[in-house]
């Protein structure tokens, strides 16, 4: 099955031509999963507009410097950074075709994202707890619908992720999937980069002043 | 048909597919960066050994920096010929965004400072 | 259980609603019966419904706006004749209802009529002309339509279970708000739009790559027509523009839904930030809708007046220039709402340069006429009337670009005038041209141009009539969204708009039997040679209506006219070129994803309104399942046999041989 279907219309992988002017389906998926990833960005910077523009609407409630812990989202960083590495690792596996460097690091890869995604949930859950959850203020309010954006986005990678994880368990490194797994490894870089933003505007930044 | 390739199109590469030299080497460099760059974040915004309201701005080129090591090391965006169209998207992409949150804020920032806050209105009008 | 769902939701007692909603559902049902009993389903189920042919999906936005153009010219009409009543009288809509019409008019005209409609041109067209045989991604594709006809059938369900939004268009907060707008109303706007939105952004995304990596050989960027090159710019726009727009209703959404704060009056929330971030999208909008249209005058003044287009390159530039200021002028939209004369002055200034680049293509269709050999065919009507309308709807809207008089102007029906001038005379113009232009391409017969041109007519002098007054009641301090007034001095051109409306209504109907006297007729409308127009780009190049594959063997290109110049080979030779080799072509799957997705975003947009938890749960799983059982699938494309594609392509060739004969006779 898979030595009949490991690229059945020869235009899978690697950058040979469907003839003429069409360049390889890799190349074409990628480039439309890049646009799509500036089409995300650029929602991102819409909450972040809002969040720069009513970063200082506390109506009287607590503010970002007596709120946010730089432990926590030091580790947070931490486990992104270090998740970043490990998405790396998987895409060099899937191109080496060797299972045991793909199916770890993308193991590695989901129990960073899950950490990283539990202190999230913990940080949030303790701020309604002390009563500013994102109904007390305007700045909270953008707080926690930029930062739970992000969030919403990991985890629909994790998602995502453990579906590459079956299905390269399943089928194989067929060429459709190996493109698959360029577009999420593109996604998780792409969330870490929107990651880098933010714990520098929101956090570091909002502690700072 | 020809085998001939047009020019432009089939020399390009996918966003994201390194050459076939680049390997865990290239991803320890820009975890090696990207950490160091993340500290020195990380320590300016806590210390009092930086003059403070230069912080923000500091904080934001860092940042930047950063996004430059992820996109260079992590998701292998080059100058090179064969990564033009990918570059142009992305520059694209980033123009829209400056001119989002420049003229956001600037717009905002006029409007808050020439109206008066929403709250205040209803309570006069009260 | 059910939520906020009971029977109080179905307005019984409003008999206008009630009727309104009996027809829909009684024509739907009639055609559905139809359908079913005439044994139509599995043919529709596997050669529309499922269809991951750009042509198919094309003609099906096409339909989706036209049936929703009717949808929301009824809601003008209503209008129009609301306030031609309402002089010293309440007229016959109160205003919760007519203040739902307007919202919905120009809900339905932007984001179910002119979106669908251009999306459907683009689609049809853009992969025919660059000589390839698909899009970039055809599922995706079919998942983008989808999610837009969900939209518009949430649009169409508030008609009857609960009230659609009156905050206008743009829902605006405060009065978007929970505190001000308690019903589902806004909820309904919001998430017809936000799930419309996700498939416009997916289109968006499939033509940009579409245009930019999928290409015959030899078309390189520089020899892409016109048409190709709008869609690219107007493409970028959506994927740049629509995030925004997700964003910005989000955000809405979460202060109804969660009681958050952007926008509210209270705990620190800032209403201008809407407006700010709405326009960031809804300028770029504008440009979205009207540089697609520019594409289409642009082949059709091209191929009437038998010219190559004039300034090809400063064409492209222009475009792209245009592309690029879309997002350097948004705030011209509030002009009056605080900022200061720096900010205004700016993007006062920028407004007024777009104007450059849009003159800079009126001079050039202008020399692609002259001299020319023009056939005054309906397409090209369009396109001249478009040069006129938009010439006068640009001015005002130059006019309207500077602060001072804005501030005189704004919320006017002068504006009113002006958006509709450029809208109907610059998109709706073009998307009528392209209908007529490509419709032989489509369905293998022509449009009957006598009954076309008497459309072209009464939509003309219907738009003059309906709208010049409005210009006038603007300037004589007449406000937008009027539900009654008390002025003697408007009245008469009150009146004399609803004229204008009465004939644009008959140019409609023209084109209504239009449509059906071609089809009656179209053995003797039948076109042949697939090329019935005379036509210079590589859509004409291929049968009429095109097999599956597009074209047997892509074109190789060498020049900016691709067909026109193979077509003077021919002639000088007396002889096509020769057969080329044929192969088997490989050709993507049809597939249910994008049916079932919108089937089960429905479904939650719906239980989202009516806040049925447990149901939106259950639609969430089902997207999800549809999405890994598609990705699960271990055949995505389906081989049609080289004896095929031989029979049909020498088909093809043979009715351009007879075609070439009859030209060397002709000499």
């Amino acid at each position: 099955m898979s030595a009949t279907h490991a690229d059945p219309h020869r235009l899978g992988h690697g950058a040979r031509s469907l003839g003429g002017g069409i360049p390889s389906k890799r190349i074409v998926v990628g480039y439309g999963f890049w646009i799509f990833l500036l089409s995300d960005i650029i929602m991102f910077s819409a909450f972040f507009a809002s969040y720069a523009v009513l970063s200082n609407a506390t109506a009287g409630g607590p503010s970002g410097k007596q709120l946010f812990d730089l432990t926590n989202v030091g580790i947070e960083t931490m486990c992104l950074l270090l998740s970043s590495f490990t998405c790396g690792l998987a895409g060099i596996g899937a191109r080496k075709e060797s299972n045991l460097m793909f199916q770890a690091s993308m193991a590695a890869t989901f129990v960073l994202g899950a950490v990283f995604l539990a202190l999230e949930i913990r940080e949030f859950a303790g701020l309604v707890a002390q009563g500013a959850g994102p109904a007390r203020s305007a700045f909270l309010t953008a707080f926690f619908t930029l930062v739970g954006c992000h969030g919403l986005h990991v985890t629909a990678g994790l998602m995502w992720l453990l579906t590459m994880m079956a299905q390269v368990f399943a089928k194989g490194y067929r060429p459709d999937i190996l493109r698959r797994v360029m577009c999420f490894s593109l996604f998780w870089h792409a969330l870490d980069i929107i990651w880098v933003a933010l714990f520098s505007v929101v956090y570091l930044i909002g502690v700072s002043q | 048909m020809s085998d001939e390739t047009s020019d432009f199109g089939t020399s390009d590469v996918a966003p994201g597919d390194e050459g076939a030299e680049a390997g865990v080497g290239t991803y320890l460099v820009g975890l090696g960066l990207a950490l160091l760059l993340t500290g020195v974040s990380f320590f300016i915004a806590r210390t009092h050994l930086v003059w403070a309201p230069s912080i923000p701005v500091a904080l934001i080129v860092l940042a930047i920096a950063q996004m430059g090591v992820h996109l260079v090391f992590f998701l292998h965006i080059t100058t090179g010929p064969d990564n033009v169209n990918n570059v142009m998207a992305l520059a694209f992409g980033v123009l829209i965004v400056l001119l989002l949150l420049t003229g956001s804020l600037w717009i905002m920032w006029h409007l808050n400072h020439n109206m008066m806050p929403m709250d205040q209105l209803m309570r006069m009008q009260r | 259980m059910l939520g906020k769902l009971s029977w109080a939701a179905v307005p019984f007692d409003q008999p206008i609603p009630m009727a309104a909603s009996a027809v829909v559902a009684c024509v739907m049902f009639g055609v559905l019966a139809w359908v079913v009993l005439k044994g139509h389903l599995p043919y529709l189920w596997n050669e529309w419904i499922t269809s991951v042919d750009h042509k198919r999906i094309g003609v099906m936005y096409c339909l989706l706006a036209m049936v929703m153009l009717l949808r929301g010219f009824t809601d003008a009409i209503m209008m129009r004749s609301q306030q031609a009543l309402a002089f010293h009288s309440p007229g016959y809509l109160p205003p919760e209802h007519y203040d739902q019409i307007f919202s919905a008019h120009g809900t339905l005209m932007i984001f179910f009529v002119a979106m669908p409609f251009i999306i459907g041109l683009m689609n049809f067209v853009v992969p025919l002309q660059l000589g390839i045989r698909d899009v970039a991604f055809p599922t995706l594709n079919s998942v983008g339509f989808w999610l837009t006809a969900s939209g518009a059938l949430l649009v169409n369900i508030s008609l009857v279970v609960g009230e659609f939004s009156r905050a206008t268009w743009l829902p605006y907060p405060p009065l978007s708000e929970l505190a001000y707008s308690p019903g589902v109303g806004v909820d309904y706007y919001c998430w017809a739009i936000q799930i419309s939105g996700v498939g416009t952004l997916l289109s968006g995304v499939n033509l940009v790559t579409t245009v930019l990596k999928m290409h015959a050989p030899g078309m390189t960027y520089l020899r892409m027509p016109m048409f190709c090159w709008t869609t690219l710019a107007a493409n970028l726009l959506i994927v740049a523009a629509f995030p925004i727009l997700t964003a910005t209703l989000a955000m809405l959404l979460l202060d109804r839904y969660l009681g958050f704060h952007f926008f509210t009056n209270e705990a620190g929330g800032n209403m201008m930030m809407f407006v700010n971030l709405i326009w960031a999208w809804g300028h770029p909008e504008v440009y979205i809708l009207i540089l697609p249209a520019f594409g289409i005058y642009s082949e059709v003044i091209s191929t009437f007046s038998g010219k190559p287009l004039f300034g090809y390159r400063s064409m492209v530039i222009a475009t792209m220039a245009i592309c690029i200021l879309a997002f350097m002028v948004w705030l011209h939209h509030f002009f009056t709402m605080g900022a200061g004369a720096d900010v205004n002055a700016f993007f006062g200034i920028m407004t007024t340069i777009i104007a450059v680049p849009t003159g800079v293509k009126i001079f050039n269709w202008l020399f692609t006429m002259f001299a020319g050999r023009v056939v005054f065919s309906t397409a090209l009507l369009w396109s001249l009337g478009f040069m006129v309308t938009f010439v006068v709807g640009g001015m005002t809207g130059v006019l309207l670009a500077v602060p001072p008089a804005d501030f005189v102007l704004h919320n006017s029906l002068f504006l009113v005038a002006h958006f509709h001038n450029v809208l109907i005379g610059g998109m709706l113009f073009g998307c009528f041209a392209g209908y007529t232009y490509w419709f032989p391409k489509a369905f293998g017969f022509r449009l009957h141009e006598g009954l076309g041109k008497a459309a072209f007519w009464c939509w003309t002098i219907g738009f003059y009539v309906a709208f010049m007054p409005l210009y006038v009641l603007g300037l004589e301090g007449m406000t937008r969204r009027m539900q009654h007034y008390d002025v003697p001095e408007w009245r008469p051109w009150v009146l004399l708009a609803a004229v204008g409306a009465v004939i644009i209504m008959a140019g409609i109907i023209l084109q209504i039997t239009q449509l059906v006297v071609s089809i009656r007729h179209r053995e003797e409308l039948r076109d042949d040679t697939g090329d019935p127009w005379n036509g210079r780009s590589l859509e004409w190049a291929t049968a009429s209506p095109p097999p599956a594959f597009n074209f047997a063997v892509l074109p190789t290109i060498s020049s900016e006219e691709a067909y026109w110049d193979l077509k003077q080979r021919a002639i000088q030779q007396s002889l096509l070129s020769p057969e080329p080799s044929y192969d088997d072509v490989e050709m993507p799957r049809n597939s249910p994803t994008g049916f079932i997705c919108a089937f089960f975003a429905t479904m939650m947009g719906f239980a989202l309104i009516w806040h049925i938890w447990w149901l939106v749960g259950v639609a969430f799983v089902g997207a999800f399942a549809t999405f890994v059982v598609f990705a699960w699938r271990d055949h995505d494309e389906y081989v049609i046999p080289v004896e095929t594609v031989a029979r049909i392509d020498r088909a093809n060739r043979a009715a351009r041989t007879k075609v070439l004969s009859r030209m060397r006779a002709a000499r």
